[in-house]
């Protein structure tokens, strides 16, 4: 069996933090100091799933 | 009157933007309805129930845009079309001119050592974002509904072979190092740690302990589905574990709606294992923990604050007011004195589905059977978008209202259609409503509510009755929109304020039963 790998706990770090979608989620962690980058996100491939999967599997 | 209905084929813009400009046409002298939503089948139905039955709305899909406006005439209704696609256009040059990243992997060019990513993209797209997410290694907080129990296993499967926190899906709040994610309010750092299935009852609890003067260490949201027998509790089994390592907890309070045995069972094994005080909160179920001295169990939110503070020595100057049940009993009484002879019925419309399912606990051994869309016991299970049954209580964040909207914390527009439709009913006694404050919240919850409860509370008045109001105010006197201001224009406005949830349920049954404490 593999072990876990050690990675820093998230509740012993300074958050920082990507936002992908509601614009409000990044204005209040900016409201509150803190790092934040957001993602203009639009659905990929224009939303068409059938499309989506296909390139998921290309990227893989 | 005049409509116009333009579909914008394969057109994107996130449910706030949307709201925004669906408020501000709506706003303009003349319009007397108006829509601009992504064409999901709830906003397509929707549009559907206010009189939008064009037949080119049927046939768009959900990557489509719908404008729809009905105006007075003619003029008015092209300005707000104008006016519509204006904005439309210049939220789109906005964003193109931000230079904001388009993609995670470009937002972590710019932020290398990012440790945490929010996702609130529609369902259907949010297990492939968060999927990227953890496979960079990254922490998920996932806000996004409508993804399926499949999927978040295999999620947090994921997360914990990467030891690393998957908060979701249909996860609405989470306070990390003092960092509000998603819904949550501004609540003092302290020693009580959480970890919660239900976002607006963490919220419940943390300001509750706020308001006992107490503060939270860290508040884990784990979804609403996570303790399901599929997905076996398995983030908040990894929260209890973080929480106990966590330096800064002392005592622990666990919160879901109670869960099916199995997971019960696996969730108690860790809690009774934890080396610090574990509070049981299994909503309206008090757990058997008499083999294991470290756990309490607490039926209701607001009992668990009570059991943390006793636990963590604390004493308040303004603790939370303790139930007095002759004061609750002479607000009934004033309350319902002016009832006609019909009105019985208290009708609960909820922004959030845990305080919506501890009412209907509450409720149900003073007024009898709750019915709803979100019951306790499957039994008295009615549609949310249905005419309410007797009693009932209405989730109105659960997914059948969100998909392609925004939740009713930030969106009062449903709400407030519902609220009107229960006003009008003879036989309605009692609205019992909670009102969330915290980022990202409402801006103002009071300015929405207050004109329509005076209006609902005025029909009533002219058709011979008496509309009686009752609310609990989730939030902090930090939070943004300022608690003893929302607290101040909400009781002008005639609604009696309880200090929490539970209160607040139990004043409206004995409202409805008129001021006794047996049934009428």
């Amino acid at each position: 069996m593999t072990s876990k790998p050690k990675r820093s706990n998230l509740l012993e770090l300074k958050l920082k933090v990507i936002n992908i979608g509601i614009d409000t989620f990044s204005e209040a962690l900016k409201e509150q100091g803190v790092d934040v980058i957001h993602v203009d996100w639009i659905p990929p491939a224009g939303g068409d799933e059938k499309m989506l999967e296909l390139l998921d599997r290309l990227s893989k | 009157m005049v409509v116009r209905v333009i579909i914008k084929k394969d057109t994107f813009r996130d449910s706030i933007t949307l709201m925004k400009i669906s408020n501000q046409v709506s706003g303009i002298k003349g319009v007397s309805n108006a829509g601009v939503v992504m064409a999901t089948p709830l906003n397509k139905k929707l549009l559907k129930d206010v009189g939008f039955s064009e037949k080119e709305i049927e046939k768009t899909d959900q990557n489509d845009l719908v404008v729809a406006i009905e105006a007075d005439d003619q003029s008015t209704l092209d300005k707000a079309v104008k006016e519509a696609e204006e904005l439309l256009s210049s939220k789109e040059s906005s964003e193109k001119t931000r230079s904001n990243p388009r993609t995670l992997d470009s937002a972590l060019e710019q932020m290398k050592d990012a440790n945490l990513v929010t996702i609130s993209v529609p369902g259907r797209f949010a297990k492939r974002e968060a999927m990227k997410a953890l496979e960079k290694g990254l922490n998920v907080f996932l806000f996004s509904s409508n993804v399926s129990l499949d999927d978040e296993l295999e999620l947090k499967r994921m997360a914990m072979d990467k030891n690393l926190l998957m908060m979701g899906p249909d996860c609405g709040t989470a306070i990390i190092n003092g960092v509000v994610l998603g819904f949550g309010n501004k609540v003092r750092q302290g020693y009580v740690g959480l970890v919660s299935a239900s976002g607006t009852g963490l919220q419940e609890v943390s300001t509750l302990l706020n308001a006992e003067g107490l503060g939270v260490s860290q508040a884990i949201g784990t979804g609403g589905n996570d303790l399901s027998e599929k997905v076996g509790g398995m983030m908040m089994i990894e929260g209890i574990r973080r929480l106990e390592q966590d330096k800064k907890t002392r005592v622990i309070i666990i919160i879901s709606k109670p869960p099916n045995p199995k997971t019960t069972q696996r969730v108690l094994e860790m809690a009774t294992q934890c080396k610090k005080p574990v509070i049981v909160n299994f909503l309206g179920e008090r757990v058997d923990l008499k083999k294991a001295p470290n756990c309490t169990s607490a039926t209701t939110l607001e009992e668990a604050v009570r059991i943390a503070s006793k636990l963590i020595g604390k004493k308040s100057a303004t603790p939370i007011a303790a139930p007095n049940e002759e004061e609750m009993l002479q607000t009934a009484r004033s309350e319902s004195e002016r009832f006609s002879s019909i009105q019985k019925y208290v009708r609960g419309l909820f922004s959030g589905g845990t305080l919506c399912y501890e009412s209907q606990y509450i409720l149900k051994p003073l007024v009898g059977e709750v019915y709803s869309n979100a019951p306790v016991n499957q039994k008295y299970k009615i549609q949310g978008d249905g005419p309410s049954k007797e009693h009932t209580c209405i989730d109105m964040g659960s997914s059948e209202f969100v998909e392609g909207r925004l939740h009713p914390i930030i969106d009062f527009t449903l709400r407030k259609r519902r609220i009107i439709e229960e006003a009008k009913n003879p036989q309605t006694a009692v609205i019992l409503l909670d009102v969330v404050l915290g980022y990202a919240a409402h801006p103002n919850p009071a300015g929405e509510l207050v004109p329509l409860i005076i209006q609902a509370k005025n029909s009533a008045v002219e058709a011979g009755r008496f509309l009686s109001l009752v609310a609990s105010v989730v939030g902090t006197d930090k939070d943004p929109q300022d608690l003893q201001k929302q607290l101040v224009e909400l009781r002008k406005a005639g609604v009696v304020i309880m200090p929490s949830n539970a209160q607040a349920a139990k004043v409206a049954a004995l409202i409805a039963l008129r001021g006794s404490t047996r049934r009428v």
